[in-house]
């Protein structure tokens, strides 16, 4: 009899931590399913698809990244990221105007939109200071009016109370901007002409570092007995597919397929790292830690003698301004934007692709940003295809698209706050 | 005497100023607005009778729905943002009525009734959310009602309705507007109007927003009404004194729901179209800003604020735009506008401390 159990031990170990990952992943891997399945029905190939999500990763990765700080300290999901958008398209529209360029236009925009994106952070977190416990609600209001705000500004403003004279971006009864500007012989690719490797070279040289990466923290990590412990199997899981990835690379650049002509954005994903470096390290940092502390319990915080509403502005505006930064790289990877519509659902689109990585309103990694934002764009691009495949109707696939989007932003703030409602009673 | 009357001044700075901060800086502001708007429109010489029988036939057509915010607030569950959904339930009805080739005032009430069952229903189940996401209702309501929304326009393209009248001359589905003509447009628009110098009274339609408010007026006089109203005002007294909070907080969300299938009929047949596919996403909130200017807060609300705050508001829509056409020659200025103060409203509201959730 005892024998028995103990034989069965083992499995059950592993059995109980399967459920574990499968019920904290559900979301998830729900969508990967209905993405996999969409991608077989849509019939596309696979080759197109992988550079259009390639570059969907580089021009969206940004700003889902930009939702992470907010997250951390309690502020919940940041609707308001659409104010960073407009700061950063304020910014490209003053490039354009004055025509620089290239990637010296990028740093120039980088570089004018953050004092707009830093006042904006700075008022929406004093706004959220004065309606805590309804962040959320009054950051999607906010983008509304900041909206509005910004077609005063671009569409009756401008020509009559601030001169600008420009045949090409103003309309041609010389007031307000015109509804599309095209950045073609500007800022279009400022950033990812920077580096453009083949696909093939790119995905052996990230292959290998992932690999390397990941092997790397798991020793150090294992020699520093202290702090949390990276688990063995995920470390193998991830340098196994890293290896994967790069043999997958090397193989192909041997033989010319479809494969060899795509190219990637190398220089848009480094500096995409780069900021997930910044997040990683940040979070570590003293004013990191406090926020998390706010984020958690900013009564315990204040206790604690943490300036809780100086934290919170302070997230804000770090949030804004690497939105107005994000908007920056995926407009010039799109090369021509809507004056007056590029901004409106980048809120949206980034945050439920924050959510279907799995992240909830209380909790948001790097890793859920980057998978959520490739499993959100997946569904995106092979749902109108999809729909006419299934329905003969693309547009019942767009409707599925938004319904998706929509869904889950609504189903994860249900599912947060049912918890939170069920802890309460509990307590 | 003399003593007295020194008193007497700053008391009555202080009352005026009590008068100003209890009626709300910001109705102040929009009743200037719409004063320094009605001047304007004097000078330019824009026809005053016909913008006041607009702004009436916009009040009476956008009332109702202004008023399915009211039984959200007194239950307790804020601003209903979910009113998509209960628009939807209406625009079912209106669609259900031609396609069973109704007219007349048999197919606006026959919109209604059938639209009502459905209108419970969804507020039940909307009810039942809500009461499992308190604190958090407003977020979640407004992703739930723009997921409903995409979700319908799924339903649009795919539900069995075969009335070529309302169907695409290619394609499948519904077509985005369907047209009301000779159905029930201008059912209560039309109804019994009269006109007093030149300004024409929808007579039919406002009598209908009055025997609405009444309803709704009569039922805050009952048992139950009282009863949702002081769980709403005050949950946990309402818990210990034997109310049940939950049941009363749906049951303000029902009324909602139905108030908003309702009114988005009322609108229609005053507009001339029932609008479907993504037309209801953003109504919750120009319902919402319409209360709010009335003087509501997250918390109180009365039929009094929908009134005014739906004569203000859509007295400023009416006559907004043909100032601005002929002042700047801008006609976005009035939507731009119009969307500053309604998003302004709702973020002012709930900067309010009175508010909190």
């Amino acid at each position: 009899m005892s024998k028995n159990t103990n034989a069965t031990k083992p499995g059950q170990d592993w059995n109980l931590s399967l459920r574990k990952f499968l019920t904290n992943n559900v979301v998830t891997i729900l969508f990967l399913v209905v993405g996999l399945g969409g991608l077989k029905v849509s019939g596309l190939s696979l080759p197109f698809f992988i550079d259009d999500i390639v570059n969907r990763v580089a021009r969206n990765g940004f700003m889902v990244l930009a939702l992470i700080i907010p997250v951390l300290a309690g502020l919940g999901l940041n609707f308001a990221v659409v104010l960073g958008a407009m700061a950063g398209q304020t910014a490209i529209i003053v490039a354009t105007h004055w025509k620089i360029g290239g990637f010296l236009g990028i740093l120039f925009c980088f570089v004018f939109s953050f004092p707009f994106a830093y006042a904006m952070g700075l008022l929406t977190g004093k706004l959220l200071n004065r309606t805590r416990g309804k962040e959320m609600i009054t950051t999607l209001i906010l983008g509304f009016f900041a909206n509005s705000i910004y077609q005063l500004v671009f569409l009756i403003l401008v020509g009559t109370l601030i001169p600008m004279k420009n045949e090409v971006l103003v309309l041609s009864s010389g007031v307000g901007l015109r509804t599309t500007i095209d950045l073609t012989d500007g800022l279009k690719f400022g950033l990812d002409n920077l580096l453009k490797l083949p696909l093939t070279l790119f995905s052996l040289i990230a292959g290998i570092v992932l690999a390397l990466f990941l092997i790397a923290r798991y020793l150090i990590k294992k020699r520093k007995a202290s702090g949390k412990q990276v688990s063995l199997a995920g470390t193998i899981f991830g340098a196994v597919g890293g290896l994967a990835l790069a043999l997958w690379g090397f193989l192909q650049m041997s033989q010319q397929t479809m494969f060899s002509f795509l190219r990637v954005p190398a220089a848009t994903f480094a500096v995409i790292l780069l900021l997930c470096y910044f997040i990683d390290s940040f979070i570590r940092t003293k004013l990191g830690q406090d926020m998390r502390t706010v984020g958690q319990d900013s009564h315990v915080a204040d206790v604690a003698g943490i300036a809780t509403d100086k934290i919170r502005v302070t997230a804000m505006i770090m949030s804004t301004v690497l939105a107005a930064w994000g908007q920056i790289i995926f407009l010039q990877n799109m090369g021509t934007f809507s004056t007056y519509g590029s901004h409106e659902n980048v809120g949206m689109f980034a945050i439920a692709s924050l959510l279907i990585g799995g992240a909830s309103v209380a909790k948001a990694t790097i890793s859920q940003a980057l998978i959520g934002t490739m499993l959100f764009h997946t569904i995106f691009i092979v749902s109108p295809l999809a729909g006419r495949v299934l329905f003969g109707d693309a547009q019942l696939g767009e409707f599925f698209r938004s319904f998706v989007a929509y869904g889950i932003i609504g189903m994860s703030l249900a599912l947060h706050s049912w918890k939170k409602h069920m802890q309460g009673k509990l307590r | 005497m003399m003593h007295d009357n020194g008193n007497a001044a700053p008391d009555a700075m202080k009352r005026v100023l009590g008068v100003i901060k209890s009626f709300g800086l910001p109705r102040l502001i929009i009743i200037g607005f719409l004063i320094i708007l009605w001047t304007l429109a004097l000078v330019i010489r824009i026809p005053m009778p016909a913008l006041f029988s607009d702004t009436l036939v916009r009040l009476s057509m956008n009332a109702v729905l202004t008023l399915a915010m009211l039984p959200s607030i007194t239950g307790g569950t804020s601003l209903f943002f979910g009113l998509p959904l209960g628009i939807i339930c209406g625009l079912l009805g209106g669609v259900m009525s031609i396609e069973l080739n109704l007219r007349g005032f048999q197919a606006f009430f026959g919109a209604i009734l059938m639209s009502l069952p459905l209108a419970v229903l969804v507020g039940l189940g909307y009810g039942w959310l809500m009461n499992r996401v308190k604190g958090s209702e407003m977020t979640v309501g407004t992703y739930i009602g723009f997921a409903f929304v995409s979700l319908m326009s799924f339903g649009w393209v795919t539900l069995p309705f075969n009335n070529p009248e309302m169907a695409w001359a290619i394609g499948k589905g519904i077509r985005v507007t369907v047209s009301l003509e000779g159905r029930f447009s201008g059912i209560l628009n039309n109804l019994w109007t009269i006109t007093i110098a030149g300004v024409r009274v929808p007579t039919g339609a406002l009598l209908f927003l009055g025997l609405i408010c009444l309803a709704v007026w009569l039922f805050y006089r009952s048992k139950l009404g009282y009863a949702m109203k002081f769980a709403g005002m005050n949950p946990k007294f309402a818990e210990a004194s034997g109310i049940n909070v939950n049941h009363m907080r749906i049951l303000g969300i029902v009324i909602s729901t139905v108030l908003g299938a309702v009114g988005i009929l009322v609108y229609a047949q005053g507009f001339g179209f029932l609008q479907l596919y993504q037309a209801p996403m953003y109504m919750g909130f120009i319902a919402a800003a319409g209360i709010l200017i009335g003087g509501a807060s997250l918390k109180t609300a009365k039929i009094s604020h929908v009134l005014i705050g739906t004569f203000l508001f859509h007295g400023i829509l009416v006559v907004a735009l043909p100032v601005a056409n002929t002042v700047a020659t801008l006609g976005s200025l009035a939507e731009i506008s119009r969307a500053i103060v309604s998003n302004g409203i709702i973020l002012y509201a709930l900067a309010q401390k009175g508010g909190e959730s």
